[in-house]
């Protein structure tokens, strides 16, 4: 993984000393509230519906066993013993006081993390594959990419006051772990080109997606870009949309909004244009900066090994061999695995670890998985080198300390953003909703049955839980002061990204259970032979789920 | 009160005057035509021909100044509030684009804690919000050591790695 140099660690020790310097300000009344709550947000810090809420960055979702065990820490000493995963690949703690924050952010620091730019409208913690470097299906490693982005991101001068918080994703795989489609800016390596010796990547470059009240694939608006334009290019982006986008509306004010009212064509000619004036200047990234960060994500000292078809000792065991079919994934180099850690046991909000659980993870990264840990934008955590003949082991030790559900990518492992419980923002709670359907959907044989299917749930329109991009969308709506929820079909996230349609009428929360088992059952009805959920919805449209759910 | 970049309290020839389309307060009493700070809207309108000195406001598209530039000795970018951050992009363009060489200043909502940020972007002067607090906004405005992109007055951090 990425490891700081001394400016690196520089950067992040001044910054803690930056805002302790404005907290302190603010504390003793010579930093107006207004100001005050920009800064804060700047370093992570929301005020919430109970209590302040810290969101800490994790670059592109990789930590380190080290960095994971001062997460638990920090839960266990300045929290209430759990922190929150979240969809953009960041940790939340939802009990942190204000006056405190400093510190923490101290503890950070000391083992190179921060929560720079988790919030506020600036450009936020870039997010990437989860199986970068380990995946069978990678063209190139994204994460040099994502680490290069998130330094020039940091700080940026021009771009720390946009019209609204701006997210970049980077995939470097042919499936899209990264939903590039539905970011500010997706970035997509697309190939390797040589050219004598030397080897130069290729980007495709999207602009304009989203979710959010108004969802929107994002359009590529450039194509074969070559690597050492990759700043320059993100940097003539950033200015249009620093200087056109809407601040009038702040449900207008995203890119996206930008981009459909120019038209991408427009938006690209004129990227085009400020990109002239930047190409090939200063900002142009080296090949000794290139090769400095490529140096970091060097591969692990990989043991040679033969894929292990069965596992001797297990060959009996129900239980691991469910685990090992659904959440272990292929890994490229022979007798490995890319292992996942569904969070979501029934009963736990989505994406909730415990601080004993972190340091366990910790420890069987340590033991398994070269030290480091991923986190998902599935709110589930990926330990992505691990021997496969460690398997068993390794399922045992996740088994006892209930981190084993074989669920990965099925209709229980939902994505679910922290809803009414905590949020000041939400319409409707979230978490007893995944619940009840975890509930309903007890049966895993029926679960392995149906296969993958997304469920994504979102409290409000910010759909921070990606409703529109779950194979099945819930929305929690505001009706007359009640809590409704709006269900949609057919989303995806995934290369073959898709916005789910809405299926009709909202629900009370009561039904929705009910109306996911009519879902499913229109579909087992329904399927051909090796269709997935999303697939015979492809096949055979909406009509037939609205009829089964409002007859 | 006017801070430079140097992080000294000057005084300058020039400022904004109220005019019926100007800035809200900061006026002065006019004295010389010539060294006054006169809106861009004056300026395109012709009635200004002799003036040196221009302030754009947020949604003013500072290519239309490029005309303009040869003769102008101050361009003061307006910030409405401090959370509009279309300035920036202006001061960037101003030198990168047309090396500007007179002085940009900031006016309006200039807080101490977004000095840096201003100087990155190639602002000369800094005309302070009020209650501002001059000793602090001359400590805030140096910012961090070193910049990871490529800024108005640095290299990126790239650079400096390559030669260590």
């Amino acid at each position: 993984m990425y490891i700081y140099d001394a400016y690196d660690q520089k950067m992040v020790d001044e910054r803690v000393a930056q805002y302790r310097d404005q907290t302190n300000r603010y504390l003793a009344g010579k930093l107006d509230e207004d100001e005050f709550k920009q800064l804060r947000l700047r370093n992570g810090l929301y005020i919430q519906r109970l209590a302040p809420m810290l969101r800490i960055a994790i670059p592109y979702g990789i930590l380190s066993s080290v960095q994971l065990r001062k997460l638990a820490h920090l839960a266990r000493y300045y929290d209430r013993g759990y922190g929150h995963f979240t969809t953009r690949q960041n940790i939340q703690f939802n009990w942190p006081k204000l006056e405190e924050v400093p510190d923490i952010l101290e503890e950070l620091a000391s083992v190179q993390m921060h929560a720079i730019q988790t919030s506020g409208n600036c450009i936020r913690n870039v997010t990437s594959d989860q199986y970068a470097g380990a995946a069978r299906d990678e063209i190139a490693d994204s994460r040099p990419w994502a680490e290069l982005i998130r330094q020039w991101s940091t700080f940026h001068p021009e771009f720390n006051w946009l019209p609204r918080k701006f997210k970049i994703a980077v995939t470097g795989a042919a499936q899209d772990r990264a939903a590039v489609q539905v970011h500010d800016i997706g970035v997509r390596i697309v190939r390797q080109e040589s050219a004598g010796k030397d080897e130069k990547l290729i980007f495709d470059i999207l602009a304009g997606g989203g979710l959010g009240r108004t969802p929107v694939l994002g359009p590529v608006i450039k194509q074969g870009l070559e690597e050492q334009h990759l700043l320059t290019y993100l940097e003539a982006i950033l200015r249009v949309y620093n200087r056109y986008g809407r601040r009038d509306n702040l449900y207008k004010a995203r890119i996206k909004i930008l981009v459909r009212a120019m038209t991408p064509e427009v938006f690209a000619a004129e990227v085009a244009t400020e990109w002239a004036n930047l190409k090939d200047g200063r900002g142009t990234l080296t090949k000794a900066e290139i090769e400095r960060v490529k140096g970091c994500f060097t591969l692990p000292a990989y043991e040679s090994l033969e894929d292990i078809v069965v596992l001797q000792r297990a060959k009996d065991d129900a239980g691991f061999s469910a685990w090992r079919k659904q959440n272990i994934k292929p890994h490229r180099m022979p007798g490995y695995s890319i292992v996942n850690l569904a969070l979501k046991a029934t009963a736990v909000a989505p994406g909730d670890v415990t601080d004993e659980q972190m340091d366990l993870i910790a420890d069987l990264a340590d033991k398994y998985s070269c030290s480091e840990v991923r986190v998902t934008h599935e709110q589930n955590l990926t330990l992505a080198d691990v021997r496969q003949k460690d398997l068993h082991d390794l399922w045992q030790a996740l088994t006892a300390a209930d981190l084993a559900s074989p669920n990965l990518g099925l209709l229980t492992d939902m994505i679910c953003c922290p809803g009414g419980d905590y949020c000041s923002l939400a319409n409707a709670k979230s978490i007893p909703v995944a619940e009840a359907i975890q509930r309903q959907f007890d049966d895993l044989n029926l679960l392995h049955d149906l296969g993958e299917l997304s469920i994504n749930i979102s409290g409000c329109m910010n759909a921070c839980g990606h409703h529109h991009v779950g194979n099945i969308g819930i929305l929690g709506v505001d009706k007359k002061g009640a809590e409704y929820y709006q269900v949609s079909i057919g989303g995806s996230g995934r290369e073959d990204a898709a916005l789910a349609q809405i299926l009709g009428p909202s629900f009370a929360q009561n039904d929705i259970p009910r109306i996911i088992q009519t879902l499913v059952a229109v579909y087992l009805e329904r399927r051909e032979a090796g269709e997935r959920f999303i697939d015979t919805f492809r096949r055979i449209g909406i009509e037939p789920y609205k009829t089964a759910v409002y007859a | 009160m006017l801070l430079s970049n140097d992080g000294e309290i000057i005084k300058s020839e020039f400022y904004v005057v109220n005019e019926d389309d100007a800035l809200p307060g900061r006026g002065q009493e006019a004295q010389s035509v010539s060294k006054r700070i006169v809106s861009f809207k004056t300026l395109l309108n012709a009635t200004e021909v002799s003036a040196t000195a221009v302030w754009l406001d947020v949604d003013d598209k500072v290519e239309a100044a490029a005309p303009y530039l040869p003769r102008l000795e101050v361009i003061a970018l307006n910030f409405p509030t401090f959370n509009d951050g279309r300035g920036y992009s202006s001061a960037n363009i101003l030198r990168s684009r047309y090396a500007f060489a007179g002085e940009i200043r900031a006016i309006g909502d200039v807080r101490v804690d977004q000095l840096e940020q201003m100087l990155r972007c190639g602002f000369d002067t800094f005309e302070l919000a009020d209650g501002q607090v001059i000793e602090l906004a001359i400590r805030l405005l140096k910012g961090f050591p070193f910049s990871y992109q490529k800024t108005s007055d640095r290299m990126p951090l790239f650079h400096q790695r390559s030669a260590d």
